[in-house]
Parts: C-alpha cells; sequence; structure tokens
C-alpha cells in the first residue's frame, strides 16, 4: 500500500474513534442537563459518572486528530486552515465553554443547573459544526478567488445536504450516547435510567436513519461525483443498514441474558459502532483520493517521506505504550461494577 | 489595525492566557507528589489534606488549561496555515509525541482523581507520578517546536522548497534541551510559589498555632523549599539560555541587552529604555564589561550588536524591559525563601510578622508574570521571523481578512472563564474548608478525594 494511503487510513482511524467518543460525550452531556430535574431516575447522575473521567481522554483524541492532518498532509492542513477559520474558531469556542462548564458543574455543586445548561447546550451544538467539515471538503463552497481559498458562508448555509449533515450529527449524537447509556446504566442496575435511555434509543433510532437517507438525497444533487462512487458500494451501505435492524433488535427483544428483561444494549452499541464504521468506510473510500475536491488529494498533499516514516513510528510506539494505559482506564471506569453502582 | 497584527494579538492573547493554565498544570503535580512523597515518610495527615486540595484545584484549572490548550493547537493551523505547513513537512515528531503524553496525563489524571479510593496507594502514587510526567513531557514538547523556530535544523531550504528532511535531527535542534529546561524548570517555580501564595494567604487569616495556620505552614515551607531550588536552576540555565543566544540569535540578546555597538567588553545593560531615535538605552544602570563575560564566559568576548543586522530585522526594542522583568523576578524569587529561612534559623523567630507574609503572597503572581514576560520576550523577540531566517510571520499568516470580530469573541470567551475559574475555586474552598478535609482524612472509611459538599 502507498504510503499516503497508510496515512490517509490512520487519519480515518482517528476520525472514526474521534466521532464514535465524541458522540458519547456530547450527547452524555445533553442528557445530563435533559434529565437535571428528574432525579428519581438518576439519569444525569448516569451520565456524569460517564462523562466525568472520559471528557479529557475525549477531547485528547480532537487534538490527536488535528495533529494527524498536519504531520501527514501538511498541504491540506493549510488549506483547510484557511478555509475553516470561522467555523473552526466557532467550534473552538464552544468547546472550551462547554469543557470549562462541565467541569466548574461537577465542583460548584450549587451552581450545577446553570453551569450544566451552558456545558449541555454548547455540546449539542459542536457536533452539527464539526460534521459540516464534512460537506465544505466536498468543494462546491470554497472560492479560489484572488489566488487564495475562501470559504463561502452564505452558499455554505443554504445548503440542504449541510443541513442534513447538521441534523444527522445531532441525533447520532443523541442516538449513540442514549445507547450507550441505557448499557452503562443497565450494568450499573440502574433500572429507571435504563428505562429512560431505552426510549430515547428507540426514538431517535429511526430518525437519525432518515438523516442519513436524507444526506444521501440531497448528496445526488450536490456532489454527484460522491454520491455515485458511494454507491458503487452499495452491499456495504446494506450491510450497514442491516446493522440497524440488529441495533433494533437490542432495543425491543427481550433479553437472551436476563430474564425479565427488555432489551440487550451492548448489543445495540456494538452494532451501532459497526453500522458507522461500514458507513464510514464507504464515506471515506468514496472520498479518496481527495481530502478537499478538486484541488487537494492525499498524494498532493502528503508530507515529506522521512517525515512520515518518523511520524508512523512514533504511532506504533505510542500506541503500543499507551494500551496497557487504555485497558487500565477502561477497567476502572467502564467496567468495575464497584464504580458504576456508587451511592451518590 | 492590519490583519496581520490582529492575527499576532489574537494568538497572543490565546497563549498568554493558557500559558497561566498550562505552567500551574505543570507545576502544581510536582507539588501534589511532593505532599504525598512527605506523607508516606513522616504519615503526616496534613499532606494528605495537601495533595487532596490541590489535586482539586489542579482538576478546575484543568478544566480551562485543556480548552485553551486545544484552541492554542487548532488556532495555530487557522492563523498561521503557512508555518504550520513546514512544522508539519520537517517538525511533525514533538507535536506527535505530545499527543502520548497528553493521553497519559489524561488518563492517569481521571484515575488519581476519580478512583483514587479503588485503587492501592503505590498505584496512586504512580498515576500521580504518570501525570506528572505526562504534563512535563507535553511542556517539554511543545516548547521544542519553540525552539526549532529560534534555531531551526533538520532541513536543507533551496528555492523556498525544504530537501533532505531529518525530523529527528529537527527534532534535536541546537536548542532543544536548553529552552525546554528552562520552561520546564519555571514552571515549578511557577507551582510552588502559587501554593505558597495561598498558604501565605491564609496564615495571614488565622491565628498563629491554630491547626489551619499549621497545615498552611507546613504547605508554605515544603514550596518555599522547593520554589527557592527551581528558581536557583532556572537561573543557571537561564544564563545557558542568553548563551545560546549569542551563539545563535545575536539580535534577539541585542535587544534584549540594549546593545547597537559591536564590541568586546561589553556592558550588562540593566533598566531603561532602548532608543531607537538616538541607538542608545536611556537611563539604565551598565555594569561594565558584564554582558561580553556572561556570553561567553570572557571579558573578550565580542558581542554583536543591533547595528551590524539591517533595521527591517531588528526585533522590538521593547523586549529589553520584558527580559528585565524576567530576570528580576526570577532573582527576587531566589532571595525571597531565603529571607524567610534567615528570619527563622538565623534571628530564630517563630512567627511570619504580616508584612513577611504580604511578601510572600506577592511570589505566586510574581513568578506567573515572569513566565509571561518570558514568553513575550522569547516570541516577540524572534520577530520578524516565525521560523529563523526560513520563514516570516507574515508570510505565514491567513489570508483571510477581518479577524476582529474573532478577536473580540475569543476575548470574550476568555474573560468568561477567568471570571468562572476563579468564581468557582473560591466556591469550593469556601464550601470544603481545611478543618472538613482534615476531617475527613482523620476518619477512615470517609471519602477524601471524592468528597464535595
Amino acid at each position: 500500500m502507498a504510503d499516503a494511503l497508510i496515512a490517509i487510513t490512520v487519519l480515518w482511524g482517528f476520525v472514526f474513534i474521534y466521532a464514535v467518543m465524541a458522540t458519547m460525550d456530547f450527547g452524555a452531556g445533553f442528557w445530563s442537563m435533559v434529565y437535571i430535574n428528574r432525579e428519581k431516575t438518576r439519569a444525569t447522575n448516569i451520565a456524569n459518572r460517564y462523562l466525568s473521567p472520559t471528557w479529557e481522554v475525549t477531547n485528547t483524541f480532537i487534538v490527536a486528530l488535528v495533529v494527524a492532518v498536519y504531520s501527514l498532509f501538511p498541504t491540506a492542513a493549510y488549506n483547510l486552515g484557511t478555509i475553516l477559520l470561522i467555523p473552526g474558531s466557532i467550534i473552538l469556542l464552544l468547546l472550551a465553554l462547554r469543557s470549562a462548564f462541565l467541569v466548574f458543574s461537577n465542583i460548584a455543586t450549587e451552581y450545577k443547573k446553570p453551569l450544566t445548561y451552558i456545558s449541555g447546550i454548547a455540546g449539542i451544538i459542536i457536533p452539527g459544526l464539526l460534521i459540516s467539515v464534512l460537506p465544505i471538503t466536498h468543494g462546491k463552497f470554497v472560492d479560489y478567488g484572488d489566488g487564495f481559498a475562501n470559504l463561502n458562508l452564505a452558499r455554505l448555509f443554504s445548503s440542504p445536504n449541510v443541513y442534513a449533515f447538521i441534523g444527522f450529527a445531532i441525533c447520532s449524537t443523541l442516538f449513540l450516547s442514549s445507547l450507550l447509556l441505557a448499557d452503562y446504566s443497565k450494568t450499573a442496575g440502574e433500572m429507571d435510567a435504563y428505562r429512560v435511555y431505552l426510549r430515547d434509543g428507540r426514538l431517535l433510532g429511526p430518525i437519525s436513519l432518515i438523516f442519513a437517507f436524507l444526506i444521501m438525497l440531497t448528496l445526488r444533487s450536490e456532489a454527484a461525483w460522491l454520491y455515485e462512487r458511494m454507491m458503487d458500494d452499495l452491499p456495504l451501505l446494506l450491510i450497514s443498514v442491516a446493522f440497524f435492524l440488529i441495533i433494533g433488535i437490542g432495543l425491543y427483544a427481550p433479553s437472551f441474558f436476563q430474564k425479565g428483561v427488555m432489551g440487550m444494549p451492548r448489543l445495540s452499541v456494538i452494532a451501532a459502532t459497526l453500522q458507522y464504521l461500514v458507513a464510514s468506510y464507504v464515506y471515506g473510500k468514496a472520498h479518496l483520493p481527495y481530502i478537499i475536491y478538486p484541488n487537494v488529494t492525499i498524494e498532493s498533499a502528503f508530507t515529506d517521506p522521512n517525515s512520515f516514516r518518523a511520524v508512523f513510528i512514533t504511532y506504533i510506539v505510542g500506541f503500543a505504550i499507551l494500551f496497557p494505559g487504555f485497558i487500565y482506564f477502561w477497567s476502572l471506569f467502564m467496567h468495575d461494577k464497584k464504580y458504576l453502582r456508587q451511592k451518590g | 489595525m492590519d490583519d496581520l497584527f490582529i492575527a499576532r494579538s489574537l494568538f497572543g492573547t490565546t497563549m498568554a492566557f493558557h500559558i497561566i493554565f498550562a505552567t500551574i498544570g505543570v507545576g502544581l503535580p510536582l507539588m501534589i507528589l511532593a505532599a504525598e512523597l512527605t506523607y508516606q515518610k513522616t504519615k503526616d495527615q496534613d499532606y494528605v489534606v495537601m495533595a487532596k486540595r490541590w489535586t482539586k484545584a489542579f482538576a478546575v484549572l484543568l478544566g480551562v488549561g485543556i480548552p485553551t490548550g486545544t484552541i492554542a493547537g487548532v488556532q495555530l493551523s487557522l492563523l498561521w496555515p503557512g508555518f504550520m505547513e513546514v512544522i508539519g513537512r520537517v517538525m511533525p515528531l514533538p507535536f506527535q509525541i505530545e499527543i502520548y503524553a497528553f493521553f497519559i496525563e489524561a488518563l492517569f489524571m481521571s484515575i488519581y482523581v476519580y478512583a483514587a479510593e479503588r485503587i492501592a496507594p503505590w498505584m496512586r502514587i504512580a498515576s500521580l507520578i504518570l501525570v506528572a510526567i505526562g504534563a512535563l513531557s507535553s511542556a517539554v514538547l511543545i516548547t521544542n517546536v519553540h525552539a526549532f523556530q529560534g534555531t531551526p535544523a533538520g532541513f536543507r531550504y533551496e528555492n523556498g522548497q525544504f530537501t533532505d528532511i531529518n525530523p529527528w535531527e529537527a527534532f534535536f535542534n541546537p536548542s532543544f534541551f536548553v529552552t525546554a529546561g528552562h520552561v520546564a524548570l519555571s514552571a515549578y517555580v511557577v507551582g510552588a510559589f502559587v501554593v505558597a501564595s495561598v498558604a501565605a494567604f491564609k496564615m495571614r487569616k488565622h491565628k498563629t498555632g491554630t491547626r489551619v495556620y499549621q497545615l498552611h505552614q507546613k504547605a508554605l515551607k515544603l514550596t518555599l523549599i522547593l520554589g527557592c531550588l527551581f528558581a536557583f536552576l532556572t537561573a543557571l540555565n537561564g544564563h545557558e539560555s542568553a548563551q545560546y543566544l549569542h551563539e545563535y540569535q545575536p539580535e534577539k540578546l541585542a535587544a534584549a541587552e540594549g546593545l547597537f555597538e559591536t564590541q568586546s567588553h561589553a556592558p550588562l545593560a540593566i533598566g531603561g529604555v532602548t532608543d531607537k531615535e538616538t541607538k542608545e538605552i536611556k537611563g539604565a544602570i551598565e555594569i561594565p564589561w558584564a554582558l561580553s563575560f556572561l556570553a561567553g564566559n570572557s571579558f573578550d568576548t565580542v558581542v554583536v550588536g543591533l547595528n551590524d543586522f539591517p533595521e527591517e530585522e531588528w526585533p522590538p526594542l521593547f523586549i529589553h524591559t520584558l527580559f528585565n522583568g524576567m530576570v528580576g523576578i526570577g532573582s527576587i524569587l531566589i532571595v525571597i525563601p531565603l529571607l524567610v529561612w534567615a528570619w527563622r534559623k538565623l534571628l530564630k523567630k517563630d512567627h511570619y510578622p504580616k508584612p513577611l507574609l504580604w511578601i510572600l503572597v506577592c511570589t505566586g503572581p510574581l513568578a506567573v508574570l515572569a513566565i509571561e514576560f518570558g514568553w513575550i520576550f522569547a516570541c516577540t523577540g524572534r520577530q520578524p521571523w516565525v521560523i529563523y531566517r526560513i520563514l516570516k510571520t507574515a508570510e505565514s499568516a491567513t489570508t483571510a481578512t477581518n479577524l476582529s470580530t474573532l478577536f473580540i469573541l475569543f476575548i470574550a470567551v476568555y474573560i468568561i472563564l477567568a471570571i468562572a475559574v476563579v468564581l468557582v475555586l473560591l466556591y469550593f474552598f469556601r464550601k470544603n474548608t481545611e478543618l472538613d478535609d482534615i476531617e475527613r482524612a482523620e476518619k477512615k472509611n470517609v471519602p477524601l478525594y471524592s468528597s464535595n459538599t
């Protein structure tokens, strides 16, 4: 495989990991806000128990992602940096408010409500803005007047395709996080919270799927090249839809493992992750070789081969060192019943 | 205002704000570790209480430090795409490796705070050591990029093309160790004196000899010892940094010292204002021959003056004042702990008089101020270059215009965060008083770290 292809695969991997983790993260923040007045179900409590130890780790992935772009594809970083000044800055501002007030809300307990509202609302807007980077790379919204690339905001915000992406991002965020929190609360034995999140998952699943179809529908007229390439992998897209049906089974069928309990949220979480994996693979593959259509390709933007080799080695060494840390972290916060079932 | 100036002001504001939290974020874990280790040695519960309270403060500060760091990292690409394109091509390793340091810090910080009561004591200490290592490495690695900007290496630059790229040679560029060492050591100075400030402030408010007073007195002693030690090491390293400037960026040293004429036996100018018109420094105290000696360990050392460089490549001359401010504060911070020691041990006084405590209260803010001076000196002193003699700042800036709205928005958010973080810290420590924590520490089976009432 060519180096540039390996590099874009690494980048895609980061995008995918961050997308999944960020959905869980921003979604959990939002749910913790929604259920803040329903103390009896402890739904907010569960969301916070997931969120408190994980948000920093999730946040590190977005930095890893940005660093991967500029160290693997410096020319793409140049172009993206120029184009994304406005949306990127807004994302950063929201992210700052969101993270800071999330921490503050856990410390200043008396002011928990207003602080949670700020972080919850800022948090749910972020995925919508983050995903708008995808349609921007489709090229239609970038002008190349007087030699410099420029993002045409008016055209961006009058595109149905962009809105489909934004809607999809927000719904998916809520959908995936409710699945995860359903699983989390079930493991924690918080059945009231479990029922709340199970219901949310049932509601949001179909809406997310509708938005996914809307993306494809609008993509057809707005970025036909991408649509056609994606349709070349129709079997994979159908597999992705099949995973969606498995999510449904996990949400509606009675549990195989526990008598008298509805739903197998763990199955849904895994199926949802696989569904997004397959779908994002099809999207990414169709997007190649363009990073920004039609001017920046993975070949033209690729870094120096020596630098790539050095960076690639640090990836292998770095993640080999980090891996036990991730496992330990996971066992303490996602797996340890003592943590999950604590009071308060 | 032109766009370049706004871009620089915006990024400068981000860095000036972030650096406060970043520096404390590097320094504080070492203080927490020192408290934890002292506890292991003395079995005095007060040190556990300190570790807990500092950890809480650290967690709150991270709430601002992490997102502002994210802003700084991404803003580099947004405001300086030309610069990051070069960095991505030639010098990607520090940022890349810093990610792993980040991960280590984030993973083990959460483990240290949220799993404190569930893991073995040795594992807690190990987690804390990993947090401290993670924080230190991030600082060292980020500073490495700054070092590279001053002493670029690891490539050939011909006709606007970068060839023969060797990313590890770029990584180990000449000033890496000395510059990174300076940032690391000075971060510990800040960590120590910020805690010392708070301790002195609290001692002012409690009667001598009370339980709370004793707690803060122990904290003060611990941090003054560490602060003095690191301030001294920073000074030694700072001397070496200046010699590196002499060798690699002579016009920066010349501007820092307000030296125009190239000469041996050059004088060291302290204070005063550099005048661009008359090409001399006004109102400074001059120590004859000293600069030559500092620059090259010999009075015969020829120090290059600004006149040897074209004026458009001069750094802004106000950096002389920043340089003096940084060095001055650094020196004061070595002396103050020694004075306290002399007062206590030589004069055998067992109380801290109010004026002395007030002086100690000032040390933390002064240390932070010195960091700000140092960074502004180091970065504006490199102008007009973003990568010394390779790439000009103006050439690397974004082509986007109308940055002023963004500038205002970022300032507004920083102000909100600054106010909120102070209020949250005040709120938390008012609600969880020292006595509450001492009580929790003394009772077994009562969670201390996860306590928050």
